[in-house]
């Protein structure tokens, strides 16, 4: 793509999701040569299939992403839609009381919350109804296009020299004397003096002939979208057991609710279909927006993400080999993007992240994982019959 | 504690059972899907048909299912009196009733169903039901998808008007509904299509004025030319329409241009009907997840059958132009392109494309963002659909993302296949090679408070959650690995909300 045949990089990448693109992008501004590997077209699974929401208090990335967040456009050099601001407002006693616990997290780490009540939801998130008990004002984070978004990021690193190929599968991970020599696809090898996976689910399976263990389960999770309505004052709102947001276009995208675990191959998801869990939305979101309960659902989503076994990221430079660096940011990933990208930027050239301490991010915290993990979880494919007799059992 | 082996927060097991469940469903009661149920009665099956029909005006205004391009009259307003003339249209309909077929009118299917690789937990096959106040689930053993076909049009100066229409649309105002408003026809296309169109309305006591097609030749059978012109309607070869101009009440004249002299005319008409091409409903066959091919043939995208029958599904056969419609021009798809390739030659770029997002085709082959979004960066403006191509095949979901053409409340009915066509002449590629833009469930645009289930299952709300349900994952940083990390998750459990 953009008319180079060379066969290798400096830094190869594998997997065009927003995580692999911002780290890209982070290699390019210091001047590396970096390659892009996809199986697909960039940004095409969870990485444009999403909330788009960001603001993720409990990461150690949390202080760079909202620091990022604001300045994402000028720094791309295109539009990710980025709004600022989100209220989460509850239609109950219970997710209240939730609310504002986070809403006490938040300010011990600096950053401005306003509880609300419900008059002041409604005046910020106009859709609401009459149901609202109160809610919180985050005068932080916010929420972009995530299509836009992984876009924006292609292009930007295409803008500084990085190479992106596309419908170009990473099939085997070349080693050669202790290090990672390059990446075997079907389009030929390519060698690189350091390799990056952020392969989403299909990393797993990738690292291992290379000795590197990266546990991961993967599931699909659905959203709905209507058709658009006036602009709300405030584009993300969320509550009642959902996240989402209104685009600037207009149209109500939210999602939640029950995941269903899938055995993912090498080769990926095989399919992302939305299922009847979609009358499910249409409920929720038209009990969180009574007076959006009119509107017109045209589309649903699902998208495929995967999870560590304790639901936190994996960013880490192996020691050995010590030219691979892996990332997944396990479900939650977009909105922690610009700061990601950032941190593999530093792992990779630097060896250790600059702006945040990140050694719990470490994949060395599961080197006693019982094999059968995922089977104790019960984070893998189950049928309806196997989960009654389960739940009877 | 949760019995090992078991994640209460996962969907498996929380599909609450149907609403109810039939043998056989069909879907769409055409003559074919008429013709499939009663088969199945007769074979002692228990048989549910459906049919949308007589679709909301609301809907009508929308173009879903068909392009009707606003030239029905009032009457489609009166839903019940709607039924019955809709009953009055399919006399099969009785017979069928008699054979102890259950019939359901007014009804959409929006989504379909069967567990998978792909959705394990999923009990059993399932459709999504809906009329215009609520939605049901009806379970099924065997699915008879006779979901018919539907227009492809194109867009050219005016067809925005109503009197803009497609040839199904058309003929279901004429037959199924009695509603249609028009008198005078312009007809564009002359394959069997437009043919069989002209000689309908004839029929039906309407007028031609002409049929317009940009080849050099008529395209259809030589016996329906022949009896076109036989009735005295002009088929206007090597012509291509320019603009559709009228007034208040859409359109009032059609402008032709003769595309070896140059010359213009225009003539009266209150409807141009766009009869190139139909294509296959493929909606709910997609979104069930069986095979699909493009197939030039057969109009498009279509479903993968041996015997236009069977799917790749056991559970799912076809029955009628779902599966197909082999006609004149053989190469339907081929002939699309070169009208779209014509009418792009005839127009300038400002052309609305997508009538719902307002995107015109100069916005598409730019690939240029929507307005809303103010003024594009230096560095959008150097990345037209040309910059695209550079890094890989076309792909109409890219396109569609960033310029939102394809993304409106019709779910890109009146854009979906002209889009493709579009992108296709301007990469220099068969649109056959142009990937599907996929379909979403629900296939149909229905209010949040119709698809909503309202009576969610005890176990769907019990556990629901926002996200994973995975206690540790919200755990602020600095606290991970403390004492204070068991007192997070015991407050919160997953259920978080940024």
């Amino acid at each position: 793509m953009s008319g180079s045949t060379k066969m290798g990089a400096g830094v190869i990448v594998i997997g065009a999701g927003v995580t692999g693109l911002s780290a890209a992008w982070w290699l390019a501004r210091s001047g590396v040569d970096v390659l892009v590997l996809d199986k697909g077209v960039i940004g095409y699974e969870a990485s444009s299939r999403n909330g788009g929401g960001a603001s993720h208090y409990q990461s150690p990335l949390f202080h760079e992403e909202q620091r990022l967040w604001p300045l994402m456009d000028e720094m791309l050099g295109y539009s990710t839609e980025y709004r600022r601001e989100r209220v989460v407002f509850a239609t109950n006693a219970h997710h209240l009381e939730n609310y504002r616990r986070t809403a006490v997290i938040c300010r011990d780490l600096g950053y401005q919350v306003d509880d609300l009540d419900s008059q002041q939801v409604r005046e910020f998130v106009s859709l609401a109804g009459d149901n609202v008990t109160g809610g919180i004002h985050l005068r932080f984070g916010g929420q972009a296009n995530p299509q836009r978004t992984v876009q924006a990021y292609a292009w930007a690193l295409q803008d500084l020299g990085g190479r992106i190929l596309q419908h170009c599968p990473a099939t085997k991970i070349l080693s050669a004397g202790g290090r990672i020599a390059g990446v075997e696809t079907p389009k030929g090898i390519f060698a690189c003096d350091h390799l990056v996976v952020a392969a989403g689910p299909q990393a797993e399976a990738l690292l291992a002939p290379v000795g590197v263990r990266l546990p991961l389960a993967s599931a699909r999770a659905e959203m709905i979208v209507t058709e658009p309505a006036p602009l709300m004052p405030v584009g993300g709102s969320d509550g009642n057991g959902l996240y989402g947001r209104q685009t600037l276009r207009g149209n109500l995208a939210y999602g939640g609710g029950p995941h269903e675990w899938l055995n993912v191959g090498p080769a990926g998801p095989a399919a992302r279909p939305s299922t009847p869990l979609l009358r499910n939305l249409a409920k929720r979101v038209a009990e969180l927006l009574p007076k959006a309960a009119h509107l017109r659902a045209i589309r649903s989503w699902a998208g495929v993400v995967e999870n560590t076994p304790d639901g936190r990221p994996v960013i880490d430079r192996l020691d050995d080999p010590g030219n691979l660096t892996v990332a997944t940011l396990s479900s939650v990933g977009f909105g922690l993007s610009p700061a990601s990208g950032h941190a593999i930027r530093d792992l990779v050239i630097d060896g250790r992240c600059s702006f945040a301490e990140i050694d719990k991010l470490s994949i060395k915290r599961f080197a006693g994982l019982a094999d059968d993990w995922r089977e104790a979880n019960g984070w893998v494919s189950t049928t309806d019959d196997q989960a009654r007799r389960m739940m009877a059992a | 504690m949760n019995p090992r082996g078991f994640d209460p927060k996962a969907v498996a097991g929380k599909y609450p059972a149907p609403d109810r469940h039939v043998q056989v469903l069909v879907i769409g009661a055409g003559p074919a899907g008429i013709a499939a149920a009663l088969a199945a009665a007769l074979a002692g099956e228990q048989v549910l048909l459906i049919d949308e029909n007589p679709v909301a005006a609301g809907l009508m205004g929308l173009d879903t299912p068909l392009y009707y391009g606003g030239r029905y009259t009032g009457a489609v307003q009166a839903k019940a009196r709607m039924v019955e003339q809709v009953v009055g249209a399919k006399p099969d309909l009785e017979a069928a009733i008699e054979a102890g077929v259950e019939v359901e009118l007014g009804v959409y299917a929006w989504g379909t169903w069967v567990p998978g690789e792909t959705l394990a937990a999923l009990p059993g096959p399932v459709a999504g039901l809906a009329d215009d106040e609520k939605s049901w689930m009806v379970g099924f053993e065997r699915l008879i998808l006779a979901t018919g076909a539907r227009d492809v049009v194109f867009a050219f100066p005016g067809w925005d008007r109503p009197g803009v229409m497609g040839a199904r649309g058309l003929a279901a105002l004429i037959d199924t509904y009695d509603a249609f408003a028009g008198r005078r026809l312009a007809i564009l296309g002359s394959g069997d299509l437009a043919l069989a169109t002209a000689l309908h309305a004839l029929e039906k006591g309407l007028e031609v004025a002409a049929l317009i097609e940009i080849e050099e030749t008529a395209q259809g059978s030589a016996d329906l030319i022949a009896q076109v012109v036989r009735a005295g309607v002009p088929i206007l070869t090597h012509t291509v329409p320019v603009c559709a101009n009228g007034g208040l009440n859409g359109v009032e004249r059609l402008t032709v241009r003769d595309l070896v002299r140059g010359a213009e005319q225009t003539f009266d008409c209150d409807t141009v009907v766009q009869a190139v091409a139909v294509t296959p409903v493929i909606e709910l066959l997609d979104v069930l997840g069986a095979a699909r091919a493009m197939q030039p043939a057969l109009g498009g995208h279509a479903p993968v059958s041996p015997d236009g029958v069977a799917t790749s599904l056991p559970a799912v056969t076809l029955a009628g132009d779902v599966a197909g419609i082999a006609a004149h021009p053989r190469d339907s798809v081929a002939y699309q392109q070169a009208w779209m390739r014509a009418l792009i030659a005839a127009a300038d770029g400002d052309v609305v494309v997508c009538q719902c997002e307002e995107v015109t085709r100069d916005a598409l082959l730019a690939v240029r963002q929507p307005t809303y979004l103010g003024p594009p960066s230096p560095g959008m403006v150097r990345r037209p659909l040309a910059g695209l191509l550079e890094d890989g095949p076309v792909n109409q979901d890219q396109i569609k993302r960033l310029t939102r053409a394809c993304m409106g409340v019709c779910q890109a009915r009146r854009c979906r296949e002209q889009v493709a066509l579009t992108l296709a002449c301007a990469s220099n590629q068969a649109a056959a090679d142009i990937p599907l833009a996929g379909y979403r469930a629900p296939v149909r645009p229905l209010p949040l408070s119709v698809l909503a289930a309202w009576d969610e299952a005890r176990d769907m709300a019990g556990n629901w959650d926002v996200w994973f349900g995975i206690p540790g994952q919200w755990v602020p940083y600095a606290d991970v690995g403390t004492d204070r990390q068991a007192l997070h998750e015991g407050i919160f459990g997953g259920d978080m909300h940024l």
